[in-house]
């Protein structure tokens, strides 16, 4: 096992994050960023493809390091998402309510403020989000939603492009606990 | 228990709140009811950010427009694309009626109906979904806009409501994958179900592989639906292809060209009948309905109009005789004297000339009759009329197709050759001015000049029923 990797795979569990958002700023940023995915595509329209609430219920799952904390800010971000589709009101949430579990698992366990495993989670847990979402809508809902693989992927490196400055930004609000 | 809930408390949770949604997504679906107070809180949380952030962009980004850039162009831009969008919708109207129906039966019916009550609203979001497409508009029901309107611009048909809440609503695209509408071709009156597919373009089902829709054909709204008014467009079709069962017939909306920004909920629509060149285009011919006809008639003149008939004629003549004479229809006693129907113009010119040669011109009321004429007056008649073939005499101006020798006697004249057979003179009764030949009159023979082109049958001077 290499040095990387044992730095990576720390003692099993890490403690919660010393550094916590403000209440403030936990409400805030995931109403801009649900706001940006609302408003911004009708003038950018390449910007669609930002998933900016589900990277933002990456990060702070990542940096709670706190699985129910973690599970509740996905599902309400989730279903403030729903409320403003016209899907049944749960389909977001429910894949949100799972990332933030599985995040806050993984940081529990690695070293996730390394860029490289930032940049690898991010587009995983975009991966698993899109796909999760469409095998719902599909078992749940009976809607025949088309999955193209070659194009999330494409929008998975991007989004993950995007997390590495957008977790900076978002680092910098953190405040000592 | 206390144990196990402290030992898989993580996973307790993931699973209370998974299960939780899976509840609320099972209670939707299968009771087909919403949430609404979720959406509510929502929607009020995120639209007045929308509509502040609208606001601000258009008025800072139109300032610079409207005073460094454009000045006064741009507002003069939104007025005329306001007029051009109003021209174009009458446009649409007055097209889809003037293609179905006869010219006047269209402007009546436009005239007769009114238009849709609509409201303006503008796009201020779109709505999240991974394949909906949904839009934002900032016109609630407190504007009077309720679930189910359809929502329209001068180029075609946007979408519908699907939620709407006080200060904003909820527009399900053409595009979405949910949305379906009635839809009928322009030129072959085929119909179908317009899907959308989640993409730019929409299918048009249920359309039999026998019917016949061209690449470029429009498609305009049924009305079938109840939501969408009829006659508004829809888009041209893109590609069409032999199904299995059905044709496979893809659309281009013409009502999302660019993105829509401002839009127009209908919350009256005008619900238009089916036009009779539906049935006219399968192969029925229609008659303009009586009633109408009758209403059309113009009343007091004696000219024949378009949807008129003989007896109608007929009977305004009478009127007019009457009336010149100052009788009153249906008041003078039995025995008491009759107008002289003889008065009438076209009776009197039968009654006055009965053995006066066809061709002849009208005389003024105290002239000579016809027969007393000179034989130098006769120059004009046809030559072959038959009161020349019996005199024997050809006038020196007259036409003949067949040369004919001249008799000495009336001997001869009987054993000469016959004359050619003359042009018919039966008067063509035209009942629709609009039907009769453009060529009738310019081909028709002298006698139209000196005669009315619609001359009456020459009816028994009959008084009527007093």
């Amino acid at each position: 096992m290499s040095e990387f990797t044992e730095r990576l795979l720390t003692s099993p569990p890490r403690k919660e994050s010393t550094e916590r958002f403000r209440i403030v700023w936990l409400i805030v940023v995931p109403l801009i960023a649900i706001l940006f995915q609302v408003y911004v595509p009708r003038f950018l329209q390449f910007l669609s493809y930002l998933e900016l609430p589900l990277l933002i219920t990456v990060h702070f799952a990542l940096g709670r390091r706190g699985p129910i904390a973690a599970v509740i800010y996905g599902m309400s971000i989730g279903l403030v998402q729903d409320s403003l589709s016209h899907q049944p009101i749960g389909m977001f949430g429910i894949v949100k309510t799972l990332v933030g579990y599985f995040a806050a698992s993984v940081s529990m366990r690695f070293d996730v403020e390394n860029p490289i495993v930032t940049f690898i989670l991010s587009f995983f847990f975009y991966l698993f989000h899109q796909f999760f979402y469409w095998v719902l809508a599909r078992a749940l809902l009976g809607q025949t939603m088309l999955f193209d693989a070659q194009q999330t992927l494409l929008f998975g490196l991007l989004n993950a492009a995007v997390a590495l400055p957008l977790f900076r930004v978002l680092d910098k609000l953190k405040v000592a606990a | 228990m206390e144990f196990f809930l402290s030992r898989y408390r993580n996973v307790t949770v993931l699973l209370v709140a998974i299960v939780a949604q899976l509840l609320l997504i099972a209670y939707q679906v299968k009771s087909n009811k919403d949430v609404p107070l979720l959406r509510v809180w929502a929607v009020s949380a995120v639209t007045p950010t929308e509509q502040a952030l609208e606001v601000v962009r258009r008025y800072t980004w139109g300032f610079v427009e409207d005073y460094f850039v454009l000045l006064g162009v741009r507002s003069e831009n939104e007025k005329l694309k306001q007029q051009n969008g109003q021209l174009k919708l009458e446009n649409h109207y007055l097209r889809s009626e003037l293609g179905t129906a006869d010219r006047a039966r269209a402007l009546a019916a436009f005239q007769s109906q009114s238009q849709s009550k609509m409201v303006a609203a503008r796009v201020i979001g779109n709505g999240t979904g991974a394949n909906s497409k949904t839009v934002f508009v900032d016109r609630g029901s407190v504007a009077g806009v309720e679930n189910g309107m359809a929502v329209v611009t001068p180029d075609g048909i946007v979408g519908k409501v699907v939620d709407a809440y006080p200060m904003a609503s909820l527009v399900m695209l053409i595009t979405d994958g949910n949305f379906a509408a009635g839809i009928l071709s322009q030129k072959n009156r085929v119909r179908g179900t317009l899907k959308g597919l989640g993409h730019g373009e929409c299918q048009v089902e249920y359309v039999q592989n026998e019917e016949k829709v061209d690449v470029g054909e429009w498609f305009f709204t049924s009305g079938d639906d109840r939501i969408f008014p009829k006659g508004f467009p829809v888009g041209q079709v893109a590609v069409v292809r032999t199904g299995k069962t059905f044709k496979e017939i893809y659309l281009t909306p013409s009502g999302l060209q660019g993105g829509p920004e401002e839009v127009l909920i209908v919350l009256e629509g005008v619900h238009q009948q089916i036009p009779e060149s539906e049935l006219s285009a399968s192969g029925y011919k229609i008659l303009p309905a009586p009633a109408e006809a009758d209403s059309e008639a113009p009343q007091g003149t004696g000219s024949p109009t378009a949807l008129s008939t003989d007896a109608d004629r007929l009977r305004e003549q009478y009127k007019q005789a009457g009336d010149a004479q100052h009788h009153v229809f249906g008041e003078g006693l039995p025995g008491s004297t009759p107008p002289d129907f003889t008065k009438i113009q076209g009776v009197r010119a039968t009654v006055q000339q009965p053995g006066a040669q066809q061709g002849a011109p009208p005389k003024p009321p105290g002239t000579q009759p016809a027969t007393s004429n000179p034989p130098g007056t006769t120059a004009a008649k046809p030559a072959s009329s038959d009161a020349t073939a019996a005199n024997g005499t050809a006038a020196p101006g007259a036409k003949s197709a067949v040369k004919t020798p001249v008799a000495k006697t009336p001997q001869d004249a009987a054993a000469a050759e016959p004359p050619p057979k003359p042009r018919p003179r039966t008067q063509i009764l035209v009942t629709d001015p609009t039907d009769a030949d453009p060529t009738a009159e310019a081909t028709s023979p002298p006698a139209t000049k000196d005669k009315p082109a619609i001359a009456p049958k020459q009816p028994p001077p009959r008084p009527p029923n007093q």
